[in-house]
């Protein structure tokens, strides 16, 4: 069947079949395909979401968000949006597998970080898997980049 | 030679497409036509595998071909690395099983279809006819032992007979592993008009592998190419050749189509390799002061259903690594190499060392509370004294001779002593302690291997836009390979890092390489890069002066340009510029005969939880001497990375099967990686006080020091705060584990 979905802004016609995940029609990482690691986070209408739990056809007339949005492309290159700039800079990446999924992640996070501890901040990046950083360096760079931000 | 970018944490280059979602990933690659492979699994640990009935598979929509061994009947087994371990050859794995099914996961038949979910719609309509037997889920019942791993040296008996008391211990360390956030992948396709086939996302030992597919499948090897992409994660397991690379190929070729293949989760965790799991039996004969006369340890290694890729390399590093950072006058270790009804096991980061140090640690508490001394004392007691540098051990590690190269281990406990404040955390533990709350610290030191050889090669040239590319035979898993290689050529050169563009895993650009494993790439390809760039440094300098018609000793490359270092004047050219008129391109290559042994300590502090029996980790130190730091940045984060891993293996992360050999940790809901909750912040102390004489930069590798240590650390730090030395004897210590220690 074709789907229509609006992604990044763009409407986007899709050949889908009713069984398919999120994670099946967009370009996203799956980790574990069942919930756990969230790889395949997206923002779907400003809350992130597990790709891999969710049907492609529920995100029928819903605003998809995935990390292609985040920087600005030119033919000059890309401007990184600051949450991409501070995980260069603080080495919140290594594989960058969970890369995508920890930045849908963190984006909604960034207008109420102030107001979090550490020990909130880790608690909601912990909905996330990494395998490489041992998770300092990814808290460093969303605490990072709010504060870029301000 | 100037260091200006050697030595700086400087922004990684890799990172750029990996942040903006344009990693090619193995989802992301993707070829016209292409078929997707389902691997049709054994549901039994054990059992004889009657017959197959692939009939209605084969209907199923979509469905194009349904393999079972008897369709592979001439792919031979699977190759394990050269040794001069004898005896393995019977137990390597088919590619599909054919007579016995041996553990829970393995290949029984492949099914090719038009999409995946077709393909794991029709592989489920095939039926397989397993009569069951018993199956065999502990190494010391097993009676098949392919190899007994011995090493010895010394008068160990004697020793024990003339000691003051001997210590002894039994020891497990769990079955867990690397567990790379992205799941394995093999996409293959045949170019037939030129008859190339091509194997993507093994990335590893690219070319290794594509000598053992070409052996395997009777092709010449410069027919097969491997590419890598992005890889989500190595720590050992990704890249190995496992029966799904194999099939992938041997199907390209056969349906003349691209076939690709996507591991998923519960498949990873039954089927991609484990690790780790040991019992040991160790004694040490020890003087009345707590003087290391010989240790002696017996092991049982469980290897799974088959032997792989790395054959005994595992228990070979146990044995070879386990007497650390101590003298230890007679040793002798036995490893016994058992297989069992579960998933296969080969090596995860640190391999061999995790156990090694958990027990070689456990051992040196043991030692300490025996003889009433403490902890500290008894370590400080037995190292290798800086002044015995290079310290040269009488047996082998992986086949080649040990010679500790450098190090100051007594200088590096003392500076850990002082940067976590040993003697005021050791009061306000103590005082923490009178309160009534289960809190301790633990120590551990270690002594790491990296830099294996035989040997690297790198070539580097400038392109006509003064860009410099180095190609390397290395494999990024996603540590950094390409800045850190970009920063030796940079300062050996003279451009600036963010100029050089680093090429690995293709094995069309390079005719021989050796991969990234074993904290070797820094080392090896690192020093074959810096000879590689020194070498066209000359060269450049060489067509500068017969250009410019000024002697090349006045000449020096500053930023890509030529300047002249007797006068101040203006760049007189650009590296880009000397490119057009002649081809600037040098090739060089580093051998090493040793390894190369960096050496750290790690500090743990826990808070018990008596009710949960959870272990709550507050503090986290880890000192590491690497010799010479390439990237700082880097180093911290492999080191940082690593102690996540093991704090997983001490703490949470454990494959468990039940009588039947049922594997019971097939998703992340059971097999438990730990999240942000649960790694502390942890502090990092990278010294360079002994550089390795065995290459130019001194440089010692950073891939596995975070994780060498944890278990025995932690171990250390919850007999503490329990009060009991030597409560912990099995990793990991999971909730229900601590309360059995609480009730004892």
């Amino acid at each position: 069947m074709q789907l229509k979905l609006r992604v990044d802004g763009a409407e986007r016609t899709l050949e889908a079949e009713p069984r398919h995940t999120l994670a099946d029609v967009l370009p996203t990482h799956a980790g574990c395909e069942h919930g756990v690691c969230g790889a395949c986070t997206v923002i779907v209408d400003n809350e992130p979401v597990r790709a891999c739990l969710m049907f492609a056809i529920q995100a029928r007339g819903k605003e998809i968000r995935t990390v292609a949005s985040l920087a600005a492309c030119s033919t000059a290159g890309e401007a990184l949006h600051p949450l991409q700039r501070a995980f260069n800079e603080h080495h919140a990446l290594q594989c960058g597998y969970c890369t995508p999924g920890f930045l849908m992640l963190a984006l909604p996070l960034l207008d109420r970080i102030k107001k979090m501890t550490d020990e909130e901040l880790r608690e909601a990046l912990s909905a996330n898997l990494c395998r490489c950083t041992g998770y300092q360096n990814i808290v460093k760079a969303v605490r990072a980049a709010a504060e870029a931000m301000r | 030679m100037k260091r200006e970018f050697i030595g700086r944490s400087v922004p990684r280059l890799e990172d750029l497409p990996l942040l903006t979602g344009h990693g090619r990933f193995a989802r992301a690659v993707s070829f016209p036509g292409e078929l997707h492979m389902r691997i049709v699994r054994s549901p039994y640990a054990h059992g004889r595998l009657l017959g197959i009935d692939a009939t209605r598979a084969r209907a199923a929509p979509g469905c194009v071909a349904v393999w079972t061994s008897a369709d592979v009947a001439e792919v031979p087994p699977i190759e394990f690395r050269p040794t001069r371990v004898k005896g393995l050859e019977p137990y390597r794995q088919h590619v599909l099983a054919h007579d016995l099914v041996r553990y829970v996961g393995e290949p029984v038949a492949a099914v090719f279809a038009e999409d995946a979910y077709r393909a794991e719609d029709a592989a489920e309509r095939v039926e397989l006819h397993i009569d069951p037997l018993a199956p065999v889920l502990d190494a010391e019942a097993s009676d098949i032992e392919p190899t007994l791993i011995r090493k010895e040296y010394g008068d160990v008996e004697g020793a024990f007979a003339r000691a003051d008391t001997v210590v002894e211990l039994e020891l497990s360390i769990g079955r867990h592993s690397g567990v790379p956030l992205e799941t394995r992948a093999a996409i293959a396709r045949h170019d037939a008009a030129r008859d190339l086939l091509e194997l993507h996302c093994a990335t590893k030992r690219p070319h290794a592998n594509r000598d053992v597919i070409a052996r395997m499948l009777k092709r010449d090897p410069a027919s097969v190419q491997l590419h890598e992409g992005h890889i989500g994660g190595g720590f050992g397991v990704r890249g190995e050749l496992y029966p799904e690379d194999l099939l992938a190929c041997v199907a390209t070729l056969r349906l003349g189509r691209p076939v690709k293949w996507i591991e998923d989760r519960r498949e990873n965790l039954m089927a991609c390799n484990h690790s780790r799991e040991q019992r040991h039996r160790v004694r040490a004969a020890i003087d009345a002061s707590g003087g290391i006369l010989a240790i002696d340890d017996e092991f049982f290694h469980d290897q799974g259903a088959y032997v792989r890729t790395h054959g005994a390399r595992v228990p070979d590093l146990t044995a070879g690594m386990l007497p650390g950072p101590y003298r230890v006058p007679a040793y002798r270790a036995r490893g016994r190499f058992r297989l069992t009804n579960k998933t296969p096991a080969a090596t995860y980061r640190a391999p061999g060392r995790y156990e090694a140090t958990f027990v070689c640690e456990r051992l040196l508490d043991a030692i300490a509370h025996k003889v009433g001394i403490d902890r500290i004392e008894v370590r400080r007691r037995n190292l290798i004294a800086k002044s015995e540098m290079p310290y040269k051990r009488p047996m082998e590690v992986l086949e080649v001779e040990t010679v500790l190269d450098s190090g100051d281990y007594t200088g590096l406990l003392d500076k850990t002593l002082a940067t976590v404040g040993w003697p005021a955390l050791q009061a306000e533990l103590r005082a923490r302690r009178a309160r009534g709350e289960a809190v301790g610290a633990g120590i551990a030191l270690f002594v790491e291997k990296s830099g294996l050889g035989p040997l690297d090669a790198a070539r580097t040239r400038v392109d006509q836009d003064g860009s410099v590319e180095v190609i390397t035979g290395a494999a990024s898993l996603g540590q950094g390979v390409e800045t850190v290689l970009a920063q030796i050529c940079a300062d050996a050169l003279g451009v600036d890092y963010r100029n050089v563009r680093v090429v690995h895993g293709h094995t069309d650009r390079i005719a021989r390489g050796f991969g990234s494993h074993a904290s070797r790439t820094t080392v090896m390809t690192g020093e074959a890069t810096r000879l590689a760039a020194e070498k066209l440094r000359a060269a450049v300098l060489d067509a500068a002066e017969g250009l410019l018609d000024l002697p090349a000793e006045i000449l020096d490359i500053v930023d890509g340009r030529i300047v002249r270092t007797d006068v101040r004047a203006a760049p007189l050219l650009a590296l880009g510029e000397l490119a057009r008129g002649r081809e600037l391109s040098e090739e060089a290559e580093f051998r090493s005969e040793h390894m190369t042994y960096p050496y750290g300590a790690h500090v743990a502090v826990v808070k018990l939880d008596r009710d949960t029996g959870a272990v709550r980790i507050e503090r986290y130190f880890v000192a590491y001497d690497i010799g010479c730091a390439i990237n700082p940045m880097l180093v911290e984060g492999q080191i940082v990375g690593g102690v996540a891993q093991g704090i997983g293996g001490a703490l949470y992360e454990e494959f468990l099967y039940d009588e039947r050999g049922e594997p019971l940790s097939t998703t992340f809901a059971d097999y438990l990686i730990p999240t942000a909750n649960e790694i502390p912040p942890v502090q990092v102390l990278v010294t360079e006080d002994a550089p390795s004489p065995l290459n130019g930069l001194g440089v010692k590798g950073a891939g596995e020091a975070g994780v060498n240590a944890v278990g025995a650390a932690i171990a250390s730090a919850i007999d503490d705060a329990l009060g009991r030395p030597g409560a912990v004897t099995q990793l990991p210590v999971t909730p229900t584990r601590l309360k059995e220690l609480l009730r004892k």
